[in-house]
């Protein structure tokens, strides 16, 4: 099954991208935008049925590899 | 003095490291990152490049290689480990040394020489070194380093900030932090401070008429220490 992660930033963590984004779509005139923060998306099929053996398989996955709890948190979704 | 230097793939500053280690007269040899274990080492250098394509985070693919089970090992040992840009990155995502490498502050990919600041000696790396800066060369696009306020304070708690962004003169401020790291850190050691990480590149500083000679005061006060 498949299984989705959502990587980002902690908060209060620097995001110069998200900075630069948030300033580009300011100069185009959309000027609602006042933060921006990017992150990461993942796709992740395992070979499982079980939907909370899937999930609790992502999470040492996120934990060990695809995010780094120094500045990011995790969401499986 | 027997040294090591790991490739991984997009490595590409393994050559120069050999360059270096050989001119001060380590007897050095190449690891594949593949490869399982490391002949015999006093020293075991992680290169500076583009691991993995920098995919993920920098260093993080190469952080879980079949080698790097060894290299944790030889550390946790108490072997020398030092990890050179791309190889602090690894070094950080294995665990080894606390925090990370984030993207520089203003988007930017700095190439320049940089002046840093030994701040503790008491190590094998620095012990004995003849100057308390140093003109070294940096190359990165994520050397902005970051970790939270427990681990910053145990760091300085024990003296395991190695060296610091400054200026000529030994001034750490703002205006000489090249990429917004956390204290104008550039290296730091573990607790042990056997393994040692940083930005700049002393390989690149061994030549008086191409670059200059401060990194040759590195690896021979290195060397030097080792004997």
């Amino acid at each position: 099954m498949k299984i989705k992660v959502i990587v980002t930033l902690k908060n209060g963590v620097l995001d110069p991208q998200g900075k630069a984004i948030q300033q580009t779509l300011n100069g185009m005139n959309f000027d609602n935008v006042s933060d921006v923060r990017q992150g990461k998306f993942f796709e992740i099929d395992v070979k499982e049925n079980d939907e909370n053996k899937a999930k609790s398989l992502v999470d040492e996955m996120c934990k060990k590899l695809l995010a780094n709890l120094v500045i990011e948190d995790y969401k499986i979704v | 003095m027997k040294s090591s230097v790991i490739i991984f793939p997009g490595s590409n500053c393994d050559r120069d490291m050999d360059v270096a280690l050989k001119k001060f007269g380590f007897k050095n040899q190449m690891i594949w990152h593949n490869d399982q274990s490391i002949p015999k080492s006093d020293l075991i250098v992680l290169p500076g490049g583009f691991s993995y394509g920098d995919y993920l985070r920098c260093g993080s693919i190469a952080s879980k290689s079949k080698i790097i089970r060894s290299v944790i090992d030889f550390a946790n040992s108490g072997g020398l480990v030092l990890g050179i840009c791309n190889g602090f990155q690894i070094l950080t995502e294995s665990g080894l040394l606390t925090g990370i490498l984030q993207q520089n502050k203003y988007l930017n990919f700095i190439c320049k020489n940089v002046y840093v600041k030994v701040k503790d000696k008491k190590n094998k790396y620095f012990n004995n070194i003849k100057k308390d800066i140093l003109e070294l060369h940096i190359a990165h696009n994520e050397g902005n380093y970051f970790c939270s306020r427990d681990e910053i304070k145990s760091l300085e708690d024990n003296n395991q900030i190695a060296v610091t962004y400054c200026d000529q003169k030994g001034l750490e401020n703002d205006e000489n932090n090249p990429n917004g790291a956390l204290k104008n850190i550039a290296g730091i050691f573990n607790k042990n401070k056997n393994v040692l990480g940083m930005m700049p590149h002393p390989e690149r500083m061994i030549d008086k008429y191409l670059s200059g000679e401060d990194g040759s005061l590195f690896f021979e006060n290195l060397l030097g220490n080792l004997k």
